[in-house]
């Protein structure tokens, strides 16, 4: 179990070669698979870019799919400086969206209040659902992860029904009314900006969101017991902080940044929800947003970019390159495994390499 | 400057590099033959910009005990590890028997006759004593073990360098002598004659390091050659030939052990004068500030707490002495809010702290220098100013409203590295890049900055250098003096002889003594240490 932790920890601000280095590696297992598909790798990665860049309507829509990377990678990223992982990101966005859809269709309110009352039960609906994992992992033993994949499912199916009792549009059957358009979140400035691209007020928020990470990290006194407990939990408990308290709050602020996202996907893009069989990618999505980005604000921001970019230039390089879709998925895979790979090769080091640094670093103190 | 040797076995060892040029020892290798068994010429090891070894020599002949002395990072471990094939050399050469050899690992150095006892012991605790002496080697018998052959070798080897152990008792069931007895004949069934031990006697009781000491003399006197780590000068003036001294990766010089003293050892050890005694004031003791009233824990085993009194005054320091697991860890831990007690009472003044949450226990008045500073003392990876604040860090001025406050936490780092001479080139430089004996003067600087009414000092020198422990023992009886009540809690008996003002003995979760320090000696102690309880020893 220590080794997992060291593991995990690995992941944390390694610097800035691994993440570049694996995202060169990434696009050149890539361009090897294409080329033996027989694709010619510089013509689909050229479609790629195309695609994402090409026009203000693309780059509005890539921006568009980077809000809930985003959002769901910073998630993921607050849960692991804790020392969790949070892989419940998919369940507690779904919960966000469904918040967002009920207040959004079934409550009347004026304009700007109903948008903000929909967010605000959005956000809270996904950390509730997060903080329950901190909950069964604190009180009950059980491992966050494991309990975490369940409440996925759990979510899912729970908003299936909840959408098909309560708010079902009768002649669609397949989703839920459209929400009062009192408590859309479009950004009439942003999309005119984008030739309509499909950008809402919830895109900056998701970037109002870095600083906000990064604020409550450093500049409260929570963010410092949080990361207290992550960096060294036997201290943090030397220190009186209560562990297993900590890991609920950790999971409700985690669960909060993954039900805005959601709650976005309604109020800011569709207008609906969606009944659904299978989770939006988004959730895992974030996890490897978020140890692409070393757990850090700015690093998830820079992450979110590129996988936004990979997976919404995806459909170009297929159009122009006949190359498939999942041609993308694989580069982020192993852009993620080379990330993996180096976190696990530090972990394992992590004695030998603290103790060499440790040694070189004491020694210059003790000259000076 | 080369370390040579001639055909009459004189030794003459010219020594480091411009820090004591041209002097040199001279000694007798005392009825050993010709050639040493081993010679390390000038080994360096780098690890990155780090050198752990500068050119260093060392030569070893057969009969010989050989202490490498130095302090705690002088890098005695890594040239041993270059030894035993752990780490390749980035420069010098090694000779066995005048032939040089390139030891590429472990496996390589049993093949050479080396081994090598650890600090830790590398046993199977679930196997018998004959089963773990021969594991990986064992005598066969078509595909079986020839278990009565094995136990035959166990036991003539035993007999003949008096390692007494019984072959068929489980790891788990013999005491730690026993188990540093068992890794000892390992290494002669492998057939070593190069024996190296990384400071053995760490964990023995004094009985124990007695013993030891008695088998190193009788495997030297049957020709075996024996490299002693260790920064003990009292154990390397009882048994060792010779002495090798390395202070910062360099070495300081070979010099024969009947030709020196302590003081002489500790100066080149440390590189500078050292003074033993510790100025203590007399002991004026106040009104009782902890009561620990037979507390016990839920659980069994040797270290559990299992009915534990005593008290401490005002201005005492009450010393804890044991050897390790005997639940030392467990009192620590139950007196600091860390783990829970089924039954019993600890009373700070009139005011019960058992069972209570870590922060109201030191919010009460507790001080505590935790056993192990690196992952319950310290956040490794925090800054350094963090790290001073790290259990005020929710008071104002360190938040306020919520929000954490940087600059006066910073402030506050800059008072406690002033005050307590914390060298650190930066506050903001992470925990983990400190030295051993600076990460401890951080932990000391903020415990004592609240002004506690009792400080609990677990191993307060463990791993440390002369300087640091010094620095230490300095504040402990700082505080003391002051009026503070202190638990030293230490496995090194010297260091509780020195400061305590009264000692109780613990042994499998029990105080079985107490006695005060001026009417002990280290051999009654010992003997309580192993369990046996004090008897014409009166109640303090």
């Amino acid at each position: 179990m220590r080794l997992w932790d060291r593991f995990l920890h690995s992941f944390i601000s390694p610097g800035l070669w691994v993440p570049f280095g694996s995202i060169v590696l990434g696009f050149l297992v890539g361009a090897i698979i294409m080329a033996f598909g027989g694709f010619n790798p510089f013509v689909a990665y050229a479609a790629l870019m195309q695609k994402a860049f090409g026009s203000p309507y693309n780059i509005g829509e890539m921006l568009r799919e980077m809000t809930p990377l985003l959002l769901t990678g910073l998630s993921v990223a607050f849960a692991f400086r804790a020392g969790l992982l949070n892989i419940g990101t998919a369940g507690q966005m779904v919960m966000g969206s469904l918040g967002a859809a009920l207040v959004g269709v079934l409550v009347p309110l004026p304009p700007i209040v109903h948008a903000i009352v929909a967010l605000f039960v959005g956000v809270l609906f996904g950390a509730l659902w997060g903080s329950l994992v901190g909950y069964l992992k604190a009180y009950r033993g059980v491992n966050e992860v494991i309990a975490a994949i369940m409440l996925n499912w759990v979510a899912l199916y729970f908003a299936n029904y909840v959408i098909r009792t309560a708010i079902l549009d009768p002649q669609q059957k397949q989703r839920s009314l459209y929400v009062a358009s009192s408590a859309r979140i479009n950004a009439d400035f942003l999309s005119a900006l984008f030739q309509n691209a499909r950008l809402s007020y919830g895109f900056l928020l998701a970037l109002l969101m870095v600083y906000v990470f990064w604020f409550l990290l450093y500049r409260t006194r929570l963010g410092f017991e949080l990361r207290a407990v992550g960096a060294g939990a036997e201290a943090a408990q030397y220190a009186g902080i209560r562990i297993g308290r900590q890991v609920i709050v950790t999971m409700f602020l985690s669960g909060a940044f993954s039900g805005l996202a959601g709650a976005i996907e309604v109020l800011g893009v569709y207008g609906y929800m969606t009944i659904s069989t299978v989770h939006a990618s988004y959730g895992f999505d974030g996890i490897a947003v978020a140890l692409l980005g070393g757990a850090t604000a700015l690093g998830t921001l820079f992450s979110a970019f590129l996988f936004a970019v990979l997976s919404y230039g995806a459909a170009g390089m297929q159009f122009a390159a006949d190359v498939p879709l999942e041609v993308s998925r694989v580069v982020m895979a192993a852009i993620l495994f080379f990330v993996a790979a180096s976190a696990l090769v530090r972990s394992l080091y992590t004695v030998t390499l603290g103790r060499m640094r440790r040694g070189s670093l004491e020694s210059e103190v003790n000259r000076s | 400057m080369k370390p040579k040797s001639d055909q009459a076995g004189v030794y003459v060892s010219g020594t480091t590099h411009g820090e004591k040029p041209g002097e040199s020892f001279q000694g007798t290798t005392g009825g050993t033959e010709h050639e040493p068994i081993v010679r390390m010429v000038e080994i360096t090891k780098r690890f990155g910009e780090f050198v752990a070894n500068d050119r260093i020599s060392l030569d070893l002949y057969r009969g010989e005990i050989h202490a490498l002395l130095g302090e705690n990072g002088a890098g005695k471990t890594t040239l041993m590890n270059v030894l035993f094939g752990y780490y390749q050399p980035d420069g010098g050469k090694i000779f066995m028997n005048g032939h040089e050899v390139v030891i590429k690992g472990p496996d390589m150095a049993h093949a050479l006759g080396i081994g090598m006892v650890h600090q830790h012991f590398k046993l199977v605790d679930r196997f018998t004593v004959t089963e773990n002496i021969i594991l990986g080697a064992e005598p066969r018998a078509g595909f079986t073990i020839d278990r009565s052959r094995a136990r035959e070798i166990v036991e003539r080897l035993a007999g003949q360098y008096g390692l007494y152990v019984d072959p068929d008792r489980r790891i788990e069931e013999i005491t730690i002598g026993a188990g540093q007895r068992v890794e000892i004949l390992k290494m002669l069934y492998r057939g070593a004659d190069v024996l190296i031990l990384d400071e053995p006697t760490a964990v023995l009781t004094p009985q124990e390091v007695h013993e030891l000491l008695n088998i190193l003399r009788s495997l030297a006197a049957q020709g075996k050659a024996i490299l002693l780590i260790t920064h003990k000068l009292k154990e390397i003036l009882a048994v060792a030939d010779r002495v090798t001294i390395i202070r910062r990766g360099r070495l300081v010089g070979t010099l024969p052990v009947r030709e020196t003293d302590a003081a002489t050892l500790a100066e080149m050890m440390v590189g500078r004068r050292v003074i033993f005694n510790l100025d203590k004031a007399p002991f004026q003791p106040g009104r009782v500030m902890l009561t620990v009233r037979d507390v016990k824990e839920a659980r069994s085993g040797a270290d559990a707490l299992k009915g534990v009194s005593f008290s401490i005054r005002a201005g005492e320091i009450y010393g804890i002495a044991g050897v390790d697991g005997n639940g030392q860890s467990a009192l620590i831990e139950a007196l600091t809010g860390l783990r829970r007690i089924a039954s019993g009472e600890v009373l700070l003044e009139d005011k019960p702290i058992h069972n209570a949450n870590p922060r109201t226990v030191f919010e009460s008045g507790v001080g505590h220098i935790p056993e192990d500073r690196h992952r319950r003392g310290l956040i490794l990876d925090f800054p350094l100013y963090e790290n001073l604040v790290l259990n005020t860090y929710y008071q104002s001025p360190y938040t306020v409203r919520g929000l954490i406050q940087p600059l006066a936490m910073q402030k506050q780092a800059e008072r406690l590295i002033q005050a307590f001479d914390v060298r650190a080139s930066h506050l903001n430089v992470p925990a983990r890049a400190l030295s051993g004996g600076n990460q401890q003067k951080a932990i000391i600087a903020r415990e004592l900055s609240r002004r506690p009414k009792l400080l609990i000092a677990a191993q307060p020198t463990r791993g440390l250098d002369v300087g640091a422990i010094e620095a230490v023992h300095r504040e402990i009886l700082k505080f003391r003096d002051a009026g503070g009540a202190v638990l030293l809690i230490s496995f090194e008996l010297d260091e509780i002889l020195a400061l305590s003002d009264r000692i109780g003995v613990m042994y499998e979760g029990r105080l079985v003594g107490e006695v005060l320090p001026h009417q002990t000696s280290e051999e009654a102690l010992g003997l309580m240490m192993a369990g046996q309880t004090a008897r014409g020893v009166k109640e303090a």
